[in-house]
């Protein structure tokens, strides 16, 4: 193992870190932006040129923000949930593809952190570790809306996890591999595959909508039932962290859309400029994301037994059916 | 001393501390979060043993699933703190007593076997890839594969059955 090929994968992570917090910042200014427009407003515009450094403001606003830590909470594991909700959302980005490999100093650097045979294992692993923060945050709070929002956000995302895994089968079959990479490479031979998993694709958004605790599926923090939901009693940075999580999960799960059925980096001349590979993720990514807000802006918030309901009821047998349908066409179809 | 030795080190270090950390915290949610570090790092020893598959599977079930639902039972049950004295004197020495004996079973073992450990023979590149554990498992074990299946979905409709309340 050379010092350079720990250098680079250092440097890459850092790159992958600052790609998210950058994201969560801009993205907050780009639902702001996107909802008001929505809902015939303008947003932020007074901050810098065309509000532009609106995110900035807000960062620095919730630093001087007084911390609070109630006199009955687990002092500890309140401390420690913020960073416990934020380590997944950000070690999930390290089998996500941004494009082949660029020649930089002489020498070929893969785009990618890790190209491992159990990728899409990987994403099922961490995103089921991902609900400890809020449970953790929930309990440690010792407050009854945060522990109410956590049992929630627990329920909800162990029901929709399951479609999503189910979801993810689909382009399995089709590629015969759980690599990431290979899954892109594979859409690059045939065709991509939100076009040969149409059902998959649907169940696949609508999972991970739940899965981040989007609206429609916000119930963890509907704030007329539950005030804030599992961050209740946060404030200042450790408040700045779970949305930050949130919002860095939501650009997680809009690559890992693009990519297992978008095609990911793939897009024309790609494979002679492989510089294109980033850029036609991140407009994917940018896509997917407007997607989620503009859901947010137009549906209201489903009640908790319809969710619950519908999660078993509709999304799990629609999502076994696929399975089921995209196998006996394979192997019926050579 | 390789990266591997040093990482099994530290990582041994770390499993060892959070199972002591569970069998002796008082704290239920404590305890349970002690399991899923020590759940944890046993993944990342499959990694290291190149078995990825069973390392993400483990996080997947064990520190997920599973333990999403202990802290549910945990959060409902309350979280007094528990008493010391919960256990009989006889119950302590008979625990310590079967304790020894695992403990010498466990030497005496590794003693016979060779000190070195049992050697395993040269594994291929496709052991432990999903692939590989696909081909045993619906070939060679596809029997005990659907009776376990079929075991799981009995107690899943028992579980319905017992807490559905008319």
């Amino acid at each position: 193992m050379d010092v350079f090929l720990v250098l680079e994968w250092v440097i890459k992570s850092i790159i992958l870190i600052l790609f998210g917090v950058v994201g969560f910042a801009y993205t907050t200014y780009y639902e702001r932006r996107a909802l008001a427009r929505i809902q015939t407003r303008i947003g932020p515009n007074r901050a810098g040129p065309a509000g532009l450094l609106q995110p900035v403001a807000d960062a620095i606003k919730l630093i001087f923000n007084e911390d609070l830590i109630p006199a009955k909470a687990d002092k500890f594991l309140f401390l420690l949930a913020p960073v416990l909700t934020v380590l997944p959302s950000l070690i999930i980005w390290a089998v996500i593809p941004w494009g082949t490999s660029i020649t930089l100093f002489g020498r070929e650097i893969p785009l990618y952190l890790a190209d491992i045979n159990v990728g899409v294992l990987y994403i099922m692993a961490v995103a089921s570790i991902a609900v400890y923060g809020i449970v953790i945050a929930g309990w440690s709070s010792n407050s009854k809306y945060p522990l109410l929002g956590s049992l929630r956000a627990t329920a909800q995302i162990i029901s929709y996890e399951l479609s999503l895994g189910l979801a993810f089968v689909g382009p399995i079959l089709l590629t015969n591999s759980m690599s990431m990479i290979r899954i892109v490479e594979k859409q690059q031979e045939t065709t991509w595959f939100f076009i040969l998993q149409p059902l998959g694709f649907v169940i696949f958004l609508l999972a991970v909508l739940a899965e981040v605790n989007r609206a429609p599926f916000d119930m963890p923090e509907a704030e007329q039932e539950l005030v804030g939901g599992y961050h209740t009693e946060y404030s200042g940075m450790k408040f700045a962290l779970f949305f930050m999580a949130e919002y860095i999960k939501m650009i997680a799960v809009s690559a890992i859309a693009a990519t297992v059925f978008l095609g990911g980096y793939s897009g024309p001349w790609v494979e002679n400029l492989p510089w294109l590979g980033p850029i036609y993720l991140l407009l994917k990514i940018i896509l997917l994301l407007f997607g989620m807000i503009w859901v947010r802006g137009t549906l209201p918030r489903f009640r908790y037994d319809r969710l619950m309901a519908f999660g078993w009821k509709i999304m799990l047998p629609a999502a076994l059916i696929n399975v089921f349908v995209t196998a006996a066409v394979i192997v019926l179809l050579p | 001393m390789t990266a591997d030795l040093i990482i099994f080190i530290i990582l041994a270090l770390v499993s060892i501390g959070a199972a002591l950390g569970l069998l002796f915290s008082r704290n239920a949610v404590y305890a349970a979060l002690f399991l899923v570090l020590n759940f944890i790092t046993v993944a990342i020893f499959y990694l290291l043993l190149n078995a990825p598959f069973l390392a993400m599977a483990q996080v997947t079930i064990y520190a997920g699933a599973i333990m999403v639902l202990f802290l549910f039972v945990i959060m409902l049950l309350g979280t007094k703190k528990l008493k010391t004295r919960g256990l009989n004197l006889w119950q302590r020495r008979l625990a310590m007593g079967l304790g020894v004996v695992l403990l010498g079973e466990i030497t005496a073992l590794f003693f016979v076997q060779g000190r070195g450990g049992i050697l395993i023979g040269d594994i291929g590149a496709n052991f432990g890839s999903p692939e590989g554990i696909g081909v045993e498992l619906f070939n060679q074990y596809l029997l005990p594969f659907e009776i376990t299946s079929i075991l799981l979905l009995v107690g899943m409709i028992g579980a319905i059955v017992l807490t559905k309340d008319d």
